[in-house]
């Protein structure tokens, strides 16, 4: 089982059901794919064992065997490089550079152009209270956060574990990258207008990606319906609730995952697994 | 005139209260453009209530597609794509995912037989508008797209070029959570930054994060505490790492239950009465300090 956390609004609580839900599970796997800001090793302290660089490659132009005849910089989409032929000068800006290898493909001249890793980030694999932990960091003034977490989605196991993705806020493609091959996408939202907005942008992407879903309110209040009324509207199974508690934030702030700290934390989160397996089986409604 | 100033509200961490303090502010700070750069999930206008004025398509990068009618099955592409965008469906056809075609064109040069264009999609739209408080800029982004970055530089670029139309010389910005290309974005040629953090351990770890961005684009950074009754070891913390950093501390909001019955009403702490008056006299003293900014 492949389980992405996703929300659209950041501030909901990823993080906080990720961790608690893969605490959960038997043989779980915690990815933290929040590559930008990943929190998950505050609250899962896990030991970690191995650091991988995350590298992509981008060209090394070498001007003793260069033409200069610009193909490269022609063909760059992302206007990476520049050739100044007068002058016989190359100029490679990284920070524009996508690592698609184009420009590699269409150089004419051997050793003119070679492709060399360059780090872009890290991944880390450890241990956690049983949990297996893996966390990807964008390094940072790194723009693009989704090769790193295909990158990463390629190191995980899969035979018979089961992974909960703590996907990235927002709708865009990072989050995409996130959700993709996942059986199930959970949606953790508040009942705030900006939950309840953000939610509805982040149900018409996961319904144009065809995966099965479900939700999860954060900061639930007795008297406040706005989630549930859009659930039911739209068919939408609401599987599992966390109260709204300034005890709940004061635990969060030190680092403490709510299924510890929740009153029925432990059932809490295995129902909302159950749910998630009979969902994931026999597909929404 | 002075040079047009922008300040950009970040966070790092997403849910810190970055669009309730901005929108806030922009409700307090006078003479200046809105902009709301969170463009894949703008909540602003919850807030703000924007008429729109006019509203225009935002074309992102170009995606390939594959003409079926050509295409050989040679799988070129598909070994080429760097992106792990084109895969072969149940009816043996090699199909775009567009979602993660980059737009690189690498296929389109590896086609042997041609079967390949690249076609221009409108990945969200920009709006100009009117509130109550000010021209606004805003977007909404398609979920699912990319190129968040770019619609972020395009809502910022409108609002100078309103700001320059009107005469005002303050641009105030909701920025986007993380630290990767919608960021940077924003904080591209801004003045100064406040940085909505929270005394919990992910608000901390997340704030030196954007710190070390908002240094490396050379960014001035102010630092604003919310719920800052949370927890009071971390905000001695926060404290220390502030004055160690140069980033001076000039809010602390406490942890109240008025904000979010005021935002439940579409409305800012600051337009509520005396229930939300600790709140409210902190988003005072920070838009003081905003317009210190500005100023100076």
């Amino acid at each position: 089982m492949w389980i992405t956390v996703a929300s659209g609004k950041g501030g909901t609580g990823k993080t906080t059901v990720s961790v608690s839900l893969t605490l959960a599970l038997e043989n779980g796997v915690y990815v933290d794919a929040d590559v930008e800001e990943p929190n998950g090793a505050l609250f899962l302290k896990p030991e970690i064992e191995k650091v991988v660089p995350y590298t992509e490659p981008i060209p090394q132009i070498n001007t003793d065997v260069c033409t200069f005849c610009g193909k490269c910089a022609d063909a760059c989409v992302y206007k990476a490089i520049v050739i100044l032929k007068p002058l016989k000068k190359a100029m490679f800006f990284p920070e524009l550079c996508h690592s698609c290898g184009l420009c590699a493909y269409v150089c004419p001249v051997e050793g003119a152009l070679a492709e060399v890793p360059k780090k872009k980030g890290e991944i880390r694999f450890g241990k956690s209270n049983g949990v297996e932990f893996i966390e990807g960091t964008l390094d940072l003034g790194e723009a693009s956060a989704s090769p790193l977490i295909r990158g990463m989605k390629k190191l995980i196991p899969r035979e018979g574990k089961n992974v909960v993705i703590d996907a990235p806020p927002g709708t865009s493609c990072p989050v995409v990258e996130a959700m993709e091959d996942s059986d199930f996408v959970l949606l953790v939202t508040e009942p705030t207008l900006f939950g309840l907005n953000d939610l509805k942008l982040t149900v018409s992407l996961v319904k144009e990606l065809k995966l099965p879903f479900g939700i999860v309110i954060n900061k639930a209040e007795e008297g406040n319906d706005l989630i549930d009324r859009y659930a039911e509207e739209e068919k939408i199974p609401i599987l599992g609730r966390i109260p709204f508690e300034r005890s709940i934030a004061e635990y969060y702030s030190k680092g403490i995952p709510v299924i510890y700290t929740l009153e029925n934390g432990k059932t809490i989160f295995a129902n909302i697994y159950k749910q998630i397996k009979e969902i994931a089986q026999n597909g929404q409604n | 005139m002075d040079r047009i100033k922008e300040l950009v509200v970040l966070s790092g961490k997403g849910g810190t209260g970055k669009t309730t303090l901005t929108s806030s502010l922009s409700k307090i700070i006078k003479d200046k453009v809105i902009v709301d750069a969170d463009v894949d999930a703008s909540d602003m206008f919850i807030l703000l209530k924007p008429r729109v004025l006019k509203k225009e398509i935002f074309r992102g990068k170009s995606v390939a597609l594959i003409h079926q009618d050509k295409c050989i099955h040679c799988g070129l592409c598909e070994q080429h794509c760097r992106f792990d965008a084109i895969h072969k469906n149940s009816e043996g056809q090699f199909i775009v995912n567009e979602f993660k075609c980059d737009g690189c064109e690498l296929c389109v040069y590896v086609c042997p037989v041609d079967a390949i264009t690249m076609e221009q999609g409108i990945v969200g739209e920009w709006y100009l508008s009117e509130t109550d408080f000010g021209p606004m800029v805003h977007a909404r982004l398609n979920p699912g797209d990319e190129n968040s970055g770019n619609l972020v530089t395009m809502v910022k670029h409108q609002a100078q070029i309103v700001a320059k139309e009107k005469g005002l010389n303050k641009i105030i910005i909701d920025g986007p959570p993380g630290t990767g290309c919608p960021v940077i974005s924003a904080l591209s040629g801004a003045t100064a930054t406040i940085i909505v953090t929270e005394p919990t351990l992910s608000g901390m770890h997340d704030l030196d994060r954007i710190l070390k961005v908002a240094n490396q684009f050379k960014v001035l950074p102010k630092i604003v505490i919310n719920k800052y009754d949370l927890n009071n070891e971390n905000v001695r913390e926060i404290e220390k790492f502030a004055r160690e950093n140069n980033a001076k501390i000039i809010g602390r909001i406490p942890f109240d239950h008025c904000v979010i019955d005021a935002l439940l009403n579409e409305k800012t702490p600051v337009d509520g009465g005396e229930e939300c008056r600790r709140v409210k006299d902190e988003i005072y003293k920070i838009a003081n300090f905003a317009n210190e900014i500005f100023e100076t």
